[in-house]
Order: C-alpha cells, then sequence, then structure tokens
C-alpha cells in the first residue's frame, strides 16, 4: 500500500450530501476488471443516460484537472460496502476527501488503500467547497503527520485521526501484517471459544 | 454487581481478542457470509499466498450476478459476471468453505440464507463483504458489512481491527395498525433520524412493537439499518428467536442445543443497561409508507402528498430536494395515491422472505397486475415453500412473473434493470439515483404495497383493499 504523508493538490467541491457509493461508481460496473472501472468513476453524474459530458459536473470542468482532494457534504459515501468506491478514486488520483461526516464503511475502506478520509465540521466544509466553487483549480494542503487541513485561504485547521490508522498510512503498513503479530492472542481466544461455545 | 450492560456491549467485550491503547480492538469474528462478489477477497488472500484461517466458519452463495430466469451457470451474458460466479465454486471448493451452490435449493441471497439455514445465531459476530449484512442482527448477532479488503483479513486472520462504535436504542411501543410490516417502521424510523441519523452508532430495535415482529418482520428492520447510517441493527433474541432456529441445519444439535439456549438467554441488555442516544416511536402512528425521493430518508405516508423543497429548512435541503423531485420526474403536492407506476418488484434481501410472499399473495389473490410485475423468493428454499402454500398460482394468475432467487432488480447487477425514466414500486432497500438502473425512479415500500400498486398502476393504500 502506498503510503501518505502530505498532499498539496487541486480540490474538488461536491456539494450533494449523503452521495451515496453508487454515485461513485455504479453497480453495472463492479464485476469489471478494476482497471475497467477506472472510467466509471461518477459515471451517472457525469454523463447524462444517452452518454453526453453534463458540462456542470466538477470533474467535466478542465478548471479541476488534476485533483487529488474531494470536499463533500455530510454523510459523504454512504450506501454500499463496494470497496471500488475508494480504489475507483484512487485510480483517478484522488487520495484524501473532507466531509462533515462518512459512511462508516466507506470510511475504514479508504484506510485499507492509502486513502485518508477528514472529518471537519459542516461549517468549514461548506466554506472549502465555497471557495473551491469561487476559484476552481485552488489547492488544498494536507499533512498527516501534523495533522492539518489548510485551505486555500491560507487557514489551517486540525483534525482528528486515529494513532493506529495514522502509523498505517504514514507508513503505508498492511493490516494483515500486522494482525499476524498477534497469532498467539487469536489462538489463546479460538481454545476459549472452544471450550465456552463449543457448538460452534 | 456488574454493571448493567447492553446486547451490543456484551457480544463485543466477549470477542475481544487485543485491545490496543489507541482505542483499537481486535475483534473475533465468529461467521464470515461470502457472496460472488467476495471473489476479490480470494484475490488478495491468493496474492500475499495465504490460506483462510477458518474455513468452517465460512458460508458462501451466489446471489448479485445470478440470473432471475435460469440456473444455468452459462446463461450468465457478461463474461466478467460469468467468471464471479463461477470462482464461488472453486474459490469454495480449494478452501473448503461450504457451499450452496447454484442449482442447490439452498441457494439465495447471502441475507437470506444465513437465518434460514440457522448459520445467524445470537451473540455471535457476523461479517459479510455487503452492507446489508446488517440484517443478520434480528436474531441477535452483532452483524456489519465490510469492504474487500477486510474480507481479506478476516479470511486470512479471522479477525478484524475495529473502533468501538457508540450503543443506541430505538424503541417503538405500541401496536402497529392492521396491513403495517416491519417495511412500514424501518422507514418511519429513517423517515424521522434520517440517514445520518445513526452513524458510528449500533442500533438496538427495542419496544413491544419490535418484540411483537416475527423474526422475518425483524430481518427487515434490521436490513435497513445500514439506510440509518447505523453499523448494525440487532433485536434481543426472545422465545420468537429460540423457535425460529430450533431444527435449523447449522442450528445446534441435542445437548448443544440446550448450552446454546442458556447462553442466548444471556445476550439481551440488561434491566437499566444505557445507551449513548434514545429514540422513541408510537407504532400507532406508523402508516404504510412509501418513499417519493433518491434518499430512503424520503419517506412518507401513503396518505399525504409529494412535499414542496420551498417548506425546506434550509437552501441546501431545498436544493437537494429539487434535484430529487427533477430525477424522480414529480410535481410537489400531487397526493401519492395519484402517481403512476410502470413496474413492481418484490424481492431483495429487505422482502423476499416466505412472510413478505405472503403478505403480498394475500393482496394479489383473486386481483390482475396492470402493469409489469415481478416476484423474485429470497433463497430457493423460500420459493419451494411459496409453490408447496400454491403462492406461486395466485402470483402467476394475478399476472406477476414467478423467477428464480437472488438479488435481481434490487441492484440489478445481473442485468435485471429497468428502462431510463421508468417508475417501479420496490420492496428493496435503496432508492438511490440509478440502483435499478440508468435514470430508474425507485420507490420503496413493502410487498402488499407492492401489489397494492401492481393492482391499481398507481400507488394506493392497501388498507382500503383489504
Ligand atoms: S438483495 Fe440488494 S441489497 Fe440485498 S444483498 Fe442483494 S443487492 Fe444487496
Amino acid at each position: 500500500m502506498e503510503a501518505f504523508t502530505t498532499l498539496d493538490a487541486v480540490a474538488i467541491p461536491i456539494d450533494q450530501p449523503n452521495l451515496d457509493t453508487d454515485q461513485i461508481i455504479p453497480a453495472r460496473f463492479l464485476g469489471k476488471p478494476r482497471d475497467m472501472q477506472v472510467s466509471a468513476l461518477f459515471h451517472d453524474l457525469r454523463y447524462t443516460p444517452d452518454k453526453t459530458p453534463r458540462p456542470e459536473f466538477v470533474t467535466n470542468m478542465p478548471a479541476y484537472g488534476g485533483a487529488k482532494i474531494v470536499v463533500a457534504e455530510r454523510n459523504f459515501a454512504c450506501g454500499s460496502s463496494r470497496e471500488n468506491a475508494v480504489t475507483v478514486m484512487v485510480d483517478n488520483g484522488l487520495r484524501a476527501f473532507i466531509a462533515p461526516s462518512f459512511g462508516d464503511i466507506f470510511f475504514n475502506n479508504c484506510f485499507q488503500n492509502g486513502a485518508l478520509p477528514i472529518r471537519v465540521d459542516a461549517a468549514r466544509a461548506a466554506e472549502l467547497r465555497g471557495l473551491l466553487r469561487a476559484s476552481p483549480g485552488a489547492k488544498i494542503s494536507i499533512d498527516l503527520a501534523a495533522q492539518t487541513v489548510t485551505g486555500p485561504d491560507g487557514k489551517t485547521d486540525r483534525f482528528e485521526i486515529d494513532s493506529f490508522r495514522k502509523d498505517c498510512l504514514l507508513q503505508g503498513a498492511d493490516e494483515v501484517s500486522l494482525t499476524l503479530g498477534y497469532d498467539k492472542d487469536i489462538k489463546e481466544f479460538e481454545a476459549r471459544q472452544r471450550q465456552e461455545m463449543s457448538w460452534l | 454487581m456488574a454493571a448493567a450492560r447492553t446486547m451490543f456491549e456484551k457480544i463485543w467485550q466477549r470477542h475481544v481478542v487485543v485491545d490496543r491503547d489507541d482505542g483499537y480492538t481486535l475483534l473475533y469474528i465468529d461467521r464470515h457470509l461470502m457472496h460472488d462478489g467476495s471473489a476479490a477477497g480470494f484475490a488478495k488472500l491468493r496474492e500475499r499466498n495465504m490460506k483462510l484461517r477458518r474455513p468452517d466458519r465460512g458460508f458462501a452463495t451466489p446471489d448479485h450476478y445470478v440470473r432471475s430466469d435460469s440456473r444455468d451457470v452459462a446463461d450468465i451474458v457478461d463474461p466478467h459476471h460469468r467468471k464471479l460466479v463461477e470462482a464461488i465454486r472453486t474459490n469454495t471448493a480449494e478452501s473448503g468453505v461450504t457451499l450452496f451452490d447454484l442449482g442447490d435449493e439452498r441457494q439465495g441471497i447471502a441475507h437470506v440464507v444465513g437465518p434460514e439455514q440457522g448459520v445467524t445465531q445470537p451473540g455471535l459476530t457476523l461479517v459479510c463483504g455487503d452492507s446489508h449484512t446488517s440484517t443478520h442482527g434480528a436474531l441477535g448477532a452483532l452483524a456489519f458489512g465490510i469492504g474487500s479488503s477486510e474480507v481479506a483479513h478476516v479470511m486470512a486472520t479471522q479477525c478484524l481491527w475495529q473502533r468501538k462504535p457508540k450503543a443506541m436504542r430505538i424503541s417503538v411501543d405500541g401496536t402497529l395498525g392492521e396491513g403495517i410490516t416491519g417495511k412500514d417502521v424501518i422507514l418511519a424510523i429513517i423517515a424521522k433520524i434520517g440517514t445520518a441519523g445513526a452513524v458510528g452508532h449500533v442500533i438496538e430495535y427495542a419496544g413491544s412493537a419490535i418484540r411483537g415482529l416475527s423474526i422475518e418482520g425483524r430481518l427487515t428492520v434490521c436490513n435497513m439499518s445500514i439506510e440509518a447510517g447505523g453499523k448494525a441493527g440487532m433485536v434481543a433474541p426472545d422465545d420468537t428467536t429460540i423457535a425460529y432456529l430450533k431444527g435449523r441445519p447449522f442450528s445446534p444439535k441435542e445437548s448443544e442445543w440446550d448450552k446454546a439456549v442458556a447462553f442466548w438467554r444471556t445476550v439481551p441488555s440488561d434491566e437499566g443497561a444505557t445507551f449513548d442516544r434514545d429514540v422513541s416511536l408510537d407504532a400507532a402512528s406508523i402508516t404504510p409508507m412509501v418513499t417519493w425521493g433518491t434518499s430512503p430518508e424520503d419517506a412518507l405516508s401513503i396518505t399525504g402528498r409529494i412535499p414542496e423543497p420551498s417548506t425546506a429548512p434550509d437552501t441546501a435541503k431545498k436544493d437537494s430536494m429539487k434535484r430529487a423531485l427533477d430525477y424522480m420526474g414529480l410535481v410537489p403536492g400531487t397526493p401519492l395515491e395519484q402517481v403512476p407506476v410502470d413496474r413492481v418488484f418484490i424481492g431483495s434481501c429487505t422482502n423476499s422472505r416466505i412472510e413478505d410472499l405472503r403478505a403480498a399473495a394475500k393482496v394479489a389473490k383473486g386481483r390482475k397486475v396492470v402493469i409489469p410485475s415481478w416476484v423474485v423468493a429470497g433463497s430457493g428454499l423460500v420459493k419451494k415453500q411459496a409453490e408447496a402454500e400454491g403462492l406461486d398460482k395466485i402470483f402467476v394468475e394475478a399476472g406477476f412473473e414467478w423467477r428464480e432467487p437472488g438479488c435481481s432488480m434490487c441492484v440489478g447487477m445481473n442485468g435485471d434493470t429497468g428502462k431510463p425514466q421508468q417508475r417501479i414500486a420496490s420492496t428493496s432497500n435503496r432508492n438511490f439515483i440509478g440502483r435499478q438502473g440508468p435514470g430508474v425512479r425507485t420507490h420503496l415500500l413493502s410487498p402488499a404495497m407492492a401489489v397494492a400498486a401492481a393492482v391499481s398502476g398507481h400507488f394506493a393504500d392497501v388498507r382500503k383493499l383489504a
């Protein structure tokens, strides 16, 4: 997994609350190989049913080209557990998501793919989106070690992240290897469970 | 005396393998359900050259990509999809995971099959690479959906790293009116608390109306916990739960049964246990519900009218209402009962169990559908049971199509999609934009209400058809 340390990049604003993972990648693309999914990002938001690009959708605006950050509304990426919602964004270069709240499963899935979800309060998220709309192509910078997000207005906010998640991201560490280090504890648990819940 | 604990707390504590100082817990997972979308997890495991730690704890069935008009894998048109359904065979055969395959009457939607087979039991932790895993909480398990990296993690270690969620109680007290189902209850709950209402929480559904629900009704309620933003939803195990589990293929047997029941009796929340949040609803106030928008919280009573964006509390809400109404092709102020429907889908892990089909058949009996309407049973066993009761005949005589088990039009991954602008009355759980196909307009409702729409050609109050 690619480590995440700092990011200074163009950010796109997404204003819809409850933007679900079906909007990030529609279900009909899920069974395809990962490289065939890349172009499916925000598919039905970007294109009309007859495949015409919608000029008003952010990722269709050249000014936001090269974006690596998304600033979204509340309950971003709720809905289906599809991890493709993270991977399709990562494969399109988007690695940090800033929103007042997230769908739980999406939030967890980010850390498995070297992506960083950041919770900020709703007012600041709205302010950031306003700034990004006002000057398309404006940058946001993120420093994971310092736990800060700096907006285009130069204002810096500190964000919270669990030290466990932070360390894994900073090192690009893999959770499975970490867990295997606890093999003795898992074995002890299993032995105890065999005694206590013998019907399983 | 030990402090009073919630059911969630008890199950959590019982499954802690390691508690780290940084707030992370390595949690042991008792059951892992797999489906045709779990191929990604197996692939990740293979990349690392690892084997499944506990194949005996895994159960698999293909559901998302299977056809609803054929049981032959070779008939799956899309080669990528066909490969996923084939992969579940090879992956389970190689690893030793129990498979309920296509053609086996036990095959069906994972969340229908787990409880039906007795794989889902009180007091257990259960995961699946699917968000509606919350369904299984209806039997008093802590069950939640995970992504494919976590699926691979569970395959490799039988554990997951978790931060402890908060506990929330939603109590529904009183008596539900005639014709009011678990689906109406959960839609009313989501309309009240919103789709982000339970983010970060495990919900315990409590109160006399919940206790009065059958297991099928509880499964429907817990199923949509994720639509309320919850990590999981659960109902305390009671006599109804124990009676349901008795004699199921994977339920404990003989002396083990008694041991298990004794344990299950200890699972419910202690008297006086406190929750981080408490919400309550009056059962008598719940009416048949239908969604009008593109989020499950956009639900209203069948007696209501399409809402006016001008009544929204703020501009953001107003804009999102306008967007939803525009997508849905609806005019504010229209009585719901006057909204025409083009198509009906009865199925999905929310509402495809035998009780759902009985409720639907009761309304369908002696009537005729006026729009294309499908019934897709949740599993082969549900289908068989319905046929034994003659429900299939009622449906077919009424003009419904009686199809083969799977997710089908809930998500349309198998090709069962609607056409752009088609308005579908659906018993599934998500009315998201494009969920049932690009441009399709989905309205969520109960099976009986879906039949009312099918025979009327517009939304209709099932209570008037009784
Ligand atoms: S029936 Fe629908 S919601 Fe349930 S598992 Fe299948 S696709 Fe998901």
